[in-house]
């Protein structure tokens, strides 16, 4: 059986991350703005797991871990400030959210 | 006590109080004012100041500690920015004591155990030597203060600002990731030394280059450098001023410290491939803050756009050798702290949790009704342009310095000149301070409040630490010396 190569992956990942930052500069959701984020984190997760097959060390796939559960952590304070803010201007687009200027 | 507990003394206090002061807070009444809980997390913060001096007592006697499989290194480099966070905490705290109206917030409890987490994590950035715990300590430095930006919930300038950093906190921690995996790619390993070592050999240099790029990116963000600055003024804007005086400070000296630990021990081999790209981030933060800066009214985003300038020259320090761009680095930090610290104490005082005295227009006049605060704030000014005597006068003689020593010249004349103009902007503050105000100035505008005995205490601390910067710089360069490793790149030293 013949294995994928690791490039595959790492450029998988490196695609996946561009989208992710194309999206966060693009997008004017917020919610959305915040799903580019994951999906950076999510590309980073598999270029993670790539590398520790590569070096066949275990401790990428542990940080793996790590990202996930940070991830989680500010996955909730994220949506609680994202409720504030909608409580507070009624909108979740970020061309309204323009009140701090000189 | 084991070497272990030892290393993570001062974390493990901050922590503990913490978790302390969040138990307490429910227990309180729904009135009744926090600032018993306030005070805990001063003696806390305290405590780990007091334990860094003890860690530093040990490392003397034995040498580096090192913890935890490695992962945690204690020496005088991170015990110097442990006892600066640990001060800029006590202080930010003394100063917040009278902040929140007890009829107005009614979780003020929350916001002393936010402020201690994230001085754990800042401080855990700091002495970790394994990326894995540096990422982890950013978060828990960064989650605290995403939530510490809001905390005027309510107010729609709150929120906003609250959002702002989040969403740019965590695109930057993206590429901060990005980068730490590249590294991994390259060499195998996420601990700083074996990093070092493996980028002289890596078959892969292009995963190396590409992941100090990355790694440059993410913390660009965090100690906002221009291109990477955008976020800056809005969020210090919104954001309470005396979590403005924190996060301006505090996090920024560890972002600077993981950029130190691994610009100059995980790519030491790639120098000549940073170094040009930090001397053109030195020059765009500076020269886009003090412009920007000329343009504000609100002097809290002043104050933002100068912190970018700021930043720009601290990014000077690092075209230095190591040991030299180390002991400026660590030098200017310290003196930033003080000055910009003791400023947003002032704001702080000023208006109180209403924050209605925002404007240089709202400033003016204020000597005649609060002559010893707008003093503080006079002082704290002269010390930002880098007045003699002062310790932003030889924050800034050391960096220039550095840079001319390592053959950066144009550098340093470019940041002279930003100097320069940075006077117009800070003096424009200051004369409306003294200025008689006019008629429709003083309108109905509230009286600024005076000062209460623990902003004193905060304004006293931060003051005599910029003047004794400024007056005896070589006992804290010497220190700061000493926080720089001597082995290493000694042999850059040549030039």
């Amino acid at each position: 059986m013949t294995t994928v190569p690791i490039a595959y992956y790492l450029v998988l990942a490196a695609i996946l991350f561009c989208i992710g930052i194309a999206a966060f500069l693009i997008k004017r959701n917020v919610i959305t703005i915040f799903m580019s984020i994951e999906l950076m984190l999510n590309a980073v997760n598999l270029t993670f797991v790539a590398f520790a097959h590569l070096w066949r060390q275990i401790s990428g796939q542990i940080f793996v871990f790590f990202v996930m559960v940070v991830a989680a952590a500010e996955a909730a304070v994220g949506l609680a400030i994202i409720i504030a803010l909608f409580r507070a201007r009624q909108t979740l687009n970020v061309d309204e959210v323009d009140l701090l200027r000189n | 006590m084991s070497t272990n507990l030892l290393t993570l003394l001062p974390e493990l206090i901050l922590t503990l109080t913490a978790v302390l002061v969040m138990l307490l807070e429910p227990l309180l009444a729904a009135g009744a004012s926090r600032k018993p809980l306030g005070w805990l997390a001063i003696l806390g913060s305290s405590g780990s100041g007091v334990a860094a001096l003890y860690q530093l007592r040990v490392v003397h006697a034995l040498g580096t500690l090192t913890g935890f499989y490695g992962t945690i290194q204690v020496d005088a480099f991170s015990i110097f920015f442990h006892l600066l966070i640990a001060s800029v905490v006590v202080t930010t705290l003394l100063a917040s004591l009278d902040y929140f109206p007890p009829d107005q917030v009614s979780h003020a409890g929350e916001y002393f155990a936010l402020v201690l987490f994230g001085a754990t994590g800042m401080m855990f950035m700091t002495s970790s030597v394994e990326l894995l715990m540096v990422f982890i300590g950013l978060e828990i430095s960064s989650i605290s203060t995403y939530i510490l930006a809001g905390f005027r919930k309510g107010r729609a300038t709150a929120s906003e600002s609250a959002i702002k950093y989040f969403l740019l906190g965590s695109f930057a921690t993206a590429f901060l990731l990005y980068g730490i995996a590249l590294c991994f790619g390259a060499t195998g390993s996420t601990a700083i030394a074996a990093i070092g070592a493996g980028m002289a050999v890596t078959k892969t240099p292009l995963f190396g280059w590409l992941a100090v790029g990355m790694v440059l990116i993410g913390l660009g963000f965090k100690v906002s450098a221009a291109p990477f600055h955008v976020w800056t003024p809005d969020v210090y804007q919104g954001a309470p001023a005396p979590v403005v005086g924190l996060m301006s400070t505090a996090p920024k000296a560890a972002a600077f410290a993981v950029l130190l630990r691994f610009l100059f021990e995980a790519a030491p081999t790639d120098r000549h491939h940073w170094a040009p790209l930090i001397a053109i981030m030195a020059v765009a933060s500076m020269t886009i803050g003090n412009l920007g800066a000329l343009l504000q009214s609100d002097a809290k985003r002043l104050l933002a756009y100068s912190s970018i300038a700021h930043a720009g020259y601290l990014l000077v320090a690092f075209t230095a050798p190591e040991p030299l761009a180390v002991s400026t680095a660590c030098f200017y930090t310290a003196a930033y702290a003080a000055m910009n610290v003791g400023a947003f104490v002032v704001l702080t005082q000023l208006s109180g949790f209403s924050e209605q005295l925002r404007t240089i227009d709202d400033l003016t006049g204020l000597a005649l009704r609060r002559p010893a605060l707008s003093a503080f704030l006079a002082f704290f000014l002269l010390s930002l342009i880098g007045i003699p005597f002062t310790g932003g006068f030889f924050g800034k003689f050391y960096v220039f310095s550095a840079a001319v020593h390592s053959g950066y010249t144009w550098l340093a004349i470019v940041g002279l000149a930003n100097s320069g103009l940075a006077c117009f902007y800070y003096l424009r503050l200051l004369t409306a301070l003294y200025a008689r105000p006019t008629a429709d100035t003083v309108r109905d505008l509230p009286m600024p409040r005076g000062i209460s005995v623990p902003a004193g205490l905060a304004l006293i601390a931060t003051a005599a630490a910029t003047l004794l910067l400024g007056i005896l710089p070589n006992r804290i360069l010497s220190l700061a010396q000493r926080a720089a490793p001597a082995t290493v790149a000694q042999c850059i030293m040549d030039r």
